[in-house]
């Protein structure tokens, strides 16, 4: 059935298919160049699970959501991994919170370590008892000359807490595993009923850096849901933050890309100028991330015609300082020695985990939310997409700074230009019995949101999709056959979220 | 080469001259301190339509979890034995326990010159055998317990506490949650409380500095 970004339809319109047809439907459409977007359990009244897979087929610009009822007494399904490697993660998750059995999974491990939310036995014993670093079972390589190295999950710098442990040869690592479910704080479950401001907030703290991301994504749910349009001039406020929190992160991740190839430079000045763009959300929003800017209806804060000319007149400046430092850090060769050939994934890779984001674009895979299923602004203004060639650390470095250069020409071009009006309507109570998805475009990759309310207007469901969650994996197969000390490199140049998998 | 020194004399030297003179004015929609008396800054998120009224106020670190809700407390410096230790060189671990990872943004900017923690002392360190303290963010998650603990039991004796963000001081927006706990002194001691969501690196800066005895006056 067809969906739309930002736009709800009633779930009692959803048609169930039988899980095997789901199967078939869902293989059938990625066999045809679709992917997945997001898969996942919500519970049913008769005590088992409905699976619901929103599939993208980005050249079309199209979703579509196949679903399925998966009963209580026979609370298993034939999983999709081995013909669909992008479902991988997405399984796990639903074994491990609707307690259904995919079966034939050929990697079905723990994701985040709590009970499932049926009641029922969990699908490993003891999940939310034991504490689990180490409680994982790693896959090992055999071999007197192969060692292990684990680290984590708390790691050496100032950084949110996972667990990698590499099978190694020497200094190549033959395989790294990733464990999370650190940071797990339960953030789904909290998503009821119909507090929209608490909720607000949660969809901020899904990940800190990208406040304005998951908040955007949080707030088109809830308008699709209450079937409100919002006041343009908020359309393109919501569109300068979100620019501009993709304009501090890449900016933190140049300086830190330069870092661990030992070029410190451009790092203390890629440090400095991150705060820059961080100073001008503390500006409109009062805080640093743009936490508190975005609530269902539009946003709290307005950008008046001096404050729209004074950041202009920054942003000029910072964009002048962004290419000078941009070319110091990509004109030196010892740099260059280091992120080229570094971490390759191949376009073939990329495709087959469903990547998203700056990692997947440094692959040549074209997707971009923002074109793809342009919603809000992006629906008036286009911004280019930025391709890499070679799929290494070097076309993720190469894609973020394109990205930035093609933000700032984009917030110089709209900032004297903003629609005049309001910027907040109070939205209407969300319609009962519908589901809403909304995908945006943040600063790693695509966030998809999906709302469902119930009979009484509140959410009973909200699963959340933070693009790490598609990458991870990415992380993990382009180490093989790295140097170990590459990896902090390579780590830093997908710059995943951990809590942003870990909800 | 030349150009390296070329973008250096053009970038100049951006560090803050706090604390010797009053930093740069935050912007007015900065959301500092709460305007009403009695409001307990840690349980707090600072949104701008939780009805609260806020003031530019960035000095918000105390010593103590009461201290929290009185509108004049301000952190105090560490006793002089710990001072004796600590007032010169004070080495940090950081652990995140379910942060959302601003707090940890915000924290990882207080390297970076424009408040360039180093000139004070005071250094992030990768191991906890290196530490003398440990500064805690995230609302502590379940799954994050026994690290934390196990770091915190790795750092010699004496050593110090210091909770960052509404989460480690309260659990923040995730009270409630069965995952998480009800804040990091209802495990460990706490030496220094940081409010904010996340806080801003100036408020931070001027907690850590206090409790070096860096900033003397204790009232505003």
């Amino acid at each position: 059935m067809e969906l739309f970004n930002g736009a709800a339809i009633p779930s009692g319109d959803i048609p169930f298919l039988a899980p095997g047809e789901f199967r078939a439907e869902v293989l059938r459409l990625c066999g045809e160049g679709a992917r997945l977007v997001n898969f996942f359990g919500s519970p049913d009244e008769s005590g088992g699970a409905r699976l619901f897979a929103i599939l993208g087929l980005d050249e079309d610009s199209e979703l579509r959501i196949v679903s399925t009822l998966i009963s209580a007494e026979l609370p298993r399904y034939e999983a999709l991994t081995p013909d669909l490697l992008q479902a991988h993660l997405f399984e796990r998750e639903i074994a491990e919170q609707w307690a259904i059995m995919p079966q034939g999974h050929p990697w079905l491990k723990p994701l985040r370590y709590h009970s499932n939310y049926r009641g029922v036995p969990d699908i490993w014993k003891d999940i939310a008892t034991r504490t689990i670093p180490g409680a994982y079972p790693f896959y090992a390589v055999e071999g007197e000359e192969v060692h292990e190295v684990g680290v984590g999950p708390v790691h050496a710098g100032i950084i949110e807490p996972g667990h990698f442990r590499f099978q190694c040869h020497g200094e190549e690592i033959l395989h790294l595993e990733i464990q999370l479910g650190y940071q797990h704080r339960g953030i789904e479950p909290l998503m009821r009923g119909n507090d929209l401001k608490r909720c607000a907030l949660l969809s901020e703290a899904i990940a800190g850096d990208t406040s304005i991301g998951h908040s955007i994504a949080f707030c088109e749910t809830a308008e699709s849901l209450a079937a409100c349009a919002i006041p343009p001039k908020a359309q393109a406020i919501r569109a300068v933050a979100l620019e501009l929190e993709r304009l501090a992160n890449h900016a933190g991740d140049l300086g830190a890309l330069g870092m661990d190839a030992g070029f410190l430079p451009s790092s203390a000045y890629f440090g400095r100028m991150r705060g820059d763009y961080l100073n001008l959300l503390l500006e409109l929003s009062g805080n640093r991330f743009g936490k508190g800017l975005c609530r269902p209806g539009g946003v709290l804060f307005d950008i008046d015609e001096a404050m729209a000319r004074d950041f202009c007149r920054k942003l000029t400046v910072y964009k002048r300082e962004f290419d000078e430092v941009s070319d110091l850090l990509f004109s030196r060769p010892s740099v260059l020695a280091r992120f080229e050939g570094a971490g390759t994934l191949s376009v073939k890779t990329a495709r087959e985990l469903g990547l998203v984001g700056p990692a997947a674009r440094a692959s040549q895979v074209e997707r971009d939310a923002r074109i793809d299923y342009a919603s809000g602004m992006w629906q008036f203004c286009h911004v280019p997409i930025s391709l890499g060639a070679t799929g290494d650390v070097y076309a993720r470095a190469l894609v973020r700074r394109q990205e930035a250069d093609r933000s700032l020409e984009f917030l110089l071009k709209i900032l004297p230009s903003l629609p005049q009006g309001g910027i907040f309507t109070p939205p209407p109570p969300l319609r009962p019995g519908c589901l809403a998805v909304s995908l945006v475009e943040g600063w790693r990759g695509e966030i998809a949101h999906v709302g469902m309310t119930d009979c009484r207007g509140g959410f009973a469901r909200y699963k959340i999709k933070d693009p790490s969650f598609h990458n991870w994996f990415g992380l993990a197969l382009a180490m093989r056959n790295q140097e170990i000390s590459d990896f902090p490199l390579c780590n830093k140049s997908f710059n995943l979220s951990y809590c942003g998998h870990d909800l | 080469m030349l150009k390296i020194i070329k973008t250096r004399l053009k970038q100049g030297c951006r560090t803050l001259a706090f604390p010797k003179r009053k930093p740069p004015a935050l912007p007015p929609r900065y959301r500092g301190r709460p305007v009403i008396a009695g409001t307990d800054t840690g349980a707090i998120t600072f949104s701008p339509d939780s009805g609260a009224a806020y003031s530019t106020e960035y000095r918000m670190a105390v010593s103590k979890r009461e201290e929290l809700k009185e509108e004049k407390a301000l952190a105090r410096a560490l006793k002089a034995e710990m001072l004796r230790i600590f007032g010169r060189s004070l080495k940090l671990r950081q652990v995140s326990a379910g942060g959302c990872n601003s707090c940890e943004a915000d924290l990882n900017v207080l390297t970076t010159p424009v408040y360039d923690l180093g000139r004070f002392g005071i250094q992030f360190v990768a191991s906890p055998r290196h530490a003398d303290g440990i500064i805690v963010t995230g609302p502590i998650t379940r799954n994050m317990r026994e690290a934390l603990l196990a770091t915190y039991a790795a750092i010699p004796d004496p050593k110090i506490v210091i909770a960052s963000g509404a989460c480690a001081i309260s659990g923040g927006m995730f009270a409630g949650s069965p995952e998480v706990s009800g804040g990091l002194d209802t495990i460990i001691p706490v030496d220094l409380y940081i409010p904010g969501c996340p806080p801003h690196p100036l408020t931070t800066l001027d907690g850590l500095l206090r409790l070096l005895g860096r900033i003397k006056k204790n009232t505003r």
